[in-house]
């Protein structure tokens, strides 16, 4: 990868490995103990490899002249190996504290091995670690073929997609070691998320450059939601991470904002997290990779436009559904409940226009479990907008919120929506990448579609029942006034649930490793120096 | 497909819509008009958004906001709803606020409708402590045994529950064990001796001439009463019966000896009301009159 980049591109990335090294350097040195010290220490070791591996390779022969001409996929290859990897980590962890709370009691006795501190590597891991690098990997992909342009430099790619990942290493192995902000989905210390601004800045930067030097008159659609993504989640995640440390060498921040305030600002990043990470990103995934494989045309472009500004408009409204019945104003709680309800008539419109589009293709679907994983994912998408939706009603929410219904809600979005259409991209993407027609397994790929759909429904309907059943229990009570159900007596209800939830965890966790070994395999089959065979980049001036 | 078409609209044949003459990598787009069913979906959200924001609390003005035509109050309705379940429960419940106890075991009918409601109460406040059943645990004195550290009357439990033991309640009931070993209250030997006089205490089979006997006359039995009989209400456990509640092998005896014990037992004026306190110190008397064996 690094003889992809020119005599002076590798002269900058090994200034920049060296700026690494330096700035781990000083991290441990200021911080001297704790998560931080540890974390410096991490970036010092990434900074002297990468130093040595681009030394090693400085003299090397330069890039030929015809490079300007072809796409730089390199990056998009990394990027769905980390995805990969930490679709493992994530998943593993998420079916092991699935198991623990069915056997609470087989918790090991250290105190990183605790739910507390796994849970958020589960959610990092599969959020940010699978759901990130699938993003970023395919969002280079697709900015290119749709623009008709190579990416705007060589360095900038592997900054991102390294940093990213150095991003998530530093959340995870934080929380191990104790450290945490305590805002869900926002775990991770002040100095990681600095460093993720920079990153996620620089990303941008390269998304509007590359866009920028397109060779088509339009920006297709899919480039509009990936935008999206990328800027909404930038403010997201700075608004919400304001903080002050406790000092420059100090691990430990507090936020600044405070009370009912505090918890507004972090539902209003945690749905838009769902909004722009896990939904919008997704949505431009979509866009581009169900059309390419079903070979149909998008069945409407008007539809397309007008869902986008629908979803990006009203899902920054919602947040406050989180804080139904809670210290925050009845008036905030309204505004929520209705901008929930009126964003399913664009989640729908796109759901729609993703199935609509699979007409005159059905026996595609019905053939090729590629196209058929994001065939269910955009089903899914539809059924988890419309229960997002539903539970955003103050009333429903009196009985589904706080109970497992919420987890079984997340899930079927992330599960059946995110990682199907993560996996229809990587089945698409994998072989094209290796310059070959198909998996190397393709009988693989149709075991991954029964086990995911199957991991998925288990896990959905057991925890629907689970939330049902505590809502019903919670709020029960008998003739004389009196609560009819005691807590522990709803918590040892959960257990034929919370087992059957392990159960299609783990369904799900053995589809994701077939689909890492198939792409393991796939690409090792690859010829040297493959080329993805698709359209070759020619340039041609914009109308 | 030839690249001077990719600019042109063309008819799709599936669908008969023509496309929008964009290509991007060979994705295509059809000029499918808006479809009508949208704008009705949309319109009969926003209609249902418009009549909530006309009927409940909904958009700021400045410092304040609108009302609402229901004119609703999250926390009027808080307290509505409370006292509306308290209506409900006010007949069984409130007999119990005053604590004259015999009169209310004597109540057969209230008796019947409040004990229900006490288990779920147990269940939801002491039996992460004292276990489902009142059965204790390491730590945690068994209740249903018909050993009490207090006494057993509803009126004792009823002044345990309210302030606690060792609890930051003010008049919270004080008992420590000291640590004789840490200390240095006693040389090690004699808590050997003494220790291997309380295990034959609890197994009958005390020696009044042992030297432990003589050291625990000394050090013990003015709280644990002479020859551990306990029963002077101060906290201190009878030692010569089988009941434990940190352990009854020697060296948990040999623990508590040289470290000492300090168990906890919240208030819990300040959460539960008066008459919950009498209704579960009522519970909590009767689950010991039950004895050991009776429980499920």
């Amino acid at each position: 990868m690094i003889r992809s980049l020119s005599l002076t591109e590798r002269q900058l990335a090994l200034t920049l490995s060296v700026g690494l090294t330096v700035l781990g350097l000083a991290m441990a040195a200021a911080a001297r103990q704790g998560p931080m010290a540890v974390h410096g220490g991490m970036a010092m070791a990434l900074g002297i490899v990468l130093v040595f591996a681009v030394g090693g390779a400085l003299y090397d022969p330069d890039v030929t002249a015809d490079r300007a001409g072809r796409y730089y996929d390199d990056p998009t290859r990394f990027g769905i190996i980390m995805s990969l990897i930490w679709a493992m980590i994530g998943m593993g962890v998420g079916v092991w504290v699935a198991a623990l709370l069915y056997w609470p009691e087989a918790t090991p006795l250290w105190p990183w091995t605790g739910f507390g501190r796994l849970r958020p590597v589960h959610t990092t891991g599969v959020i940010f670690g699978f759901g990130g690098n699938a993003l970023i990997a395919t969002s280079f992909h697709v900015l290119q073929r749709t623009s008709r342009a190579r990416l705007a430099d060589a360095v900038s790619p592997w900054v991102v997609l390294i940093g990213f990942n150095l991003f998530c290493v530093w959340a995870v192995s934080g929380y191990l070691m104790g450290s945490t902000q305590s805002k869900e989905y926002a775990e991770a210390e002040w100095y990681a998320d600095l460093w993720l601004v920079v990153v996620w800045l620089l990303y941008f930067a390269l998304y509007l450059r590359t866009l920028a030097r397109r060779n088509e008159p339009h920006i297709y659609v899919a480039n509009w939601y990936y935008l999206a993504f990328i800027l909404v989640v930038a403010m997201l995640h700075i608004v919400n991470n304001l903080a002050l440390p406790v000092s420059l060498g100090s691990t430990k921040s507090f936020t600044i904002w405070a009370g009912v305030q505090d918890a507004m600002v972090q539902w209003w990043y945690g749905h838009n997290a769902v909004a722009f990470f896990l939904t919008a990103g997704f949505l431009g995934m979509l866009y581009y990779f169900l059309p390419v494989r079903s070979g149909r045309p998008i069945w409407s472009y008007r539809l397309s436009i007008v869902s986008f500004w629908g979803i990006t408009f009203f899902y920054i409204w919602v947040g406050s559904h989180h804080l139904h019945y809670t210290a925050l104003p009845y008036w905030v709680q309204t505004l929520g409940m209705t901008f929930s309800v009126m964003l399913l008539v664009p989640s729908w419109a796109s759901a729609g226009n993703a199935i609509a589009t699979l007409n005159g293709a059905w026996h595609k679907v019905r053939d090729d479990a590629t196209l058929r994983f994001m065939f269910v994912a955009a089903v899914f998408y539809g059924l988890s907008t419309f229960e997002g939706s539903f539970l955003a009603i103050r009333p429903v929410n009196s009985l589904s919120h706080y109970t497992d219904w919420t987890v079984g809600h997340v899930h079927s979005g992330t599960l059946g929506w995110v990682a199907m259409i993560i996996f229809g991209a990587i089945y698409t993407l994998v072989p094209q990448l290796s310059g070959r027609e198909r998996m190397a397994w393709p009988r693989a790929v149709e075991w991954h579609f029964w086990l995911a759909v199957t991991g998925t429904l288990i896990y959905v309907v057991s925890m629907w029942n689970a939330g049902i059943t505590q809502g019903l229990m919670w709020r029960a009570y008998d003739q004389n006034g009196a609560l009819s159900y005691s807590f522990i007596e709803s918590v040892q209800a959960m257990a034929p649930y919370y087992l059957l939830r392990a159960i299609g965890g783990a369904l799900f966790l053995s589809g994701a490793i077939l689909c890492t070994l198939n792409t393991r395999a796939t690409m090792r089959a690859a010829p040297e120096g493959a080329v993805a065979g698709d359209r070759p980049l020619t340039p041609q001036p914009a109308e | 497909m030839s690249r001077s078409s990719e600019h042109e609209a063309e008819i799709d044949p599936v669908t008969g819509y023509e496309t929008t003459g964009h290509d991007w990598n060979g994705i295509r787009e059809l000029n499918t008009p808006f479809p009508r069913i949208v704008i009705w979906a949309l319109a009969l959200a926003f209609s249902y958004s418009v009549i909530a924001w006309v009927l409940l609390p909904a958009w700021p003005l400045g410092r304040d906001y609108t009302r609402g035509l229901l004119g609703l109050d999250q926390g009027e309705m808080a307290v509505e709803g409370y006292k509306r379940l308290a209506a409900v429960r006010a007949d069984w419940l409130e007999p119990f606020a005053d604590g004259d106890f015999a009169a209310l075991s004597g109540d057969g009918s209230l008796m019947a409708r409040a004990m229900p409601a006490a288990a779920r109460l147990f269940a939801d406040n002491c039996a992460a402590c004292h276990g489902a059943a009142g059965k204790g645990g390491p730590g945690f004195p068994d209740l249903s045994d018909g050993a009490w550290l207090w006494g057993g009357t509803p009126e004792i439990i009823a002044e345990t529950l309210r302030f606690g033991i060792n609890s930051t309640h003010p008049d919270t009931r004080i008992s420590q064990m000291p640590a004789f070993g840490r200390d240095g209250m006693l040389p090690p030997e004699d808590i050997t001796a003494v220790a291997d006089h309380v295990l034959a205490l609890s197994a009958g089979k005390a020696d009044a001439d042992s030297p432990g006997a003589t050291i625990f006359a000394d050090n013990c039995a003015a709280c644990h009463g002479e020859g551990g009989t306990g029963g002077l209400g101060i906290g201190a456990p009878v030692l010569a019966d089988d009941r434990w509640i940190y352990g009854g092998s020697r060296d948990a005896i040999l623990t508590t000896l040289k470290r000492g014990r300090q168990g906890v037992m919240p208030a819990w004026e300040d959460r539960l009301s008066a008459a919950e306190i009498n209704l579960l110190a009522l519970y909590v008397a009767r689950l010991g009159e039950r004895d050991a064996g009776a429980g499920q």
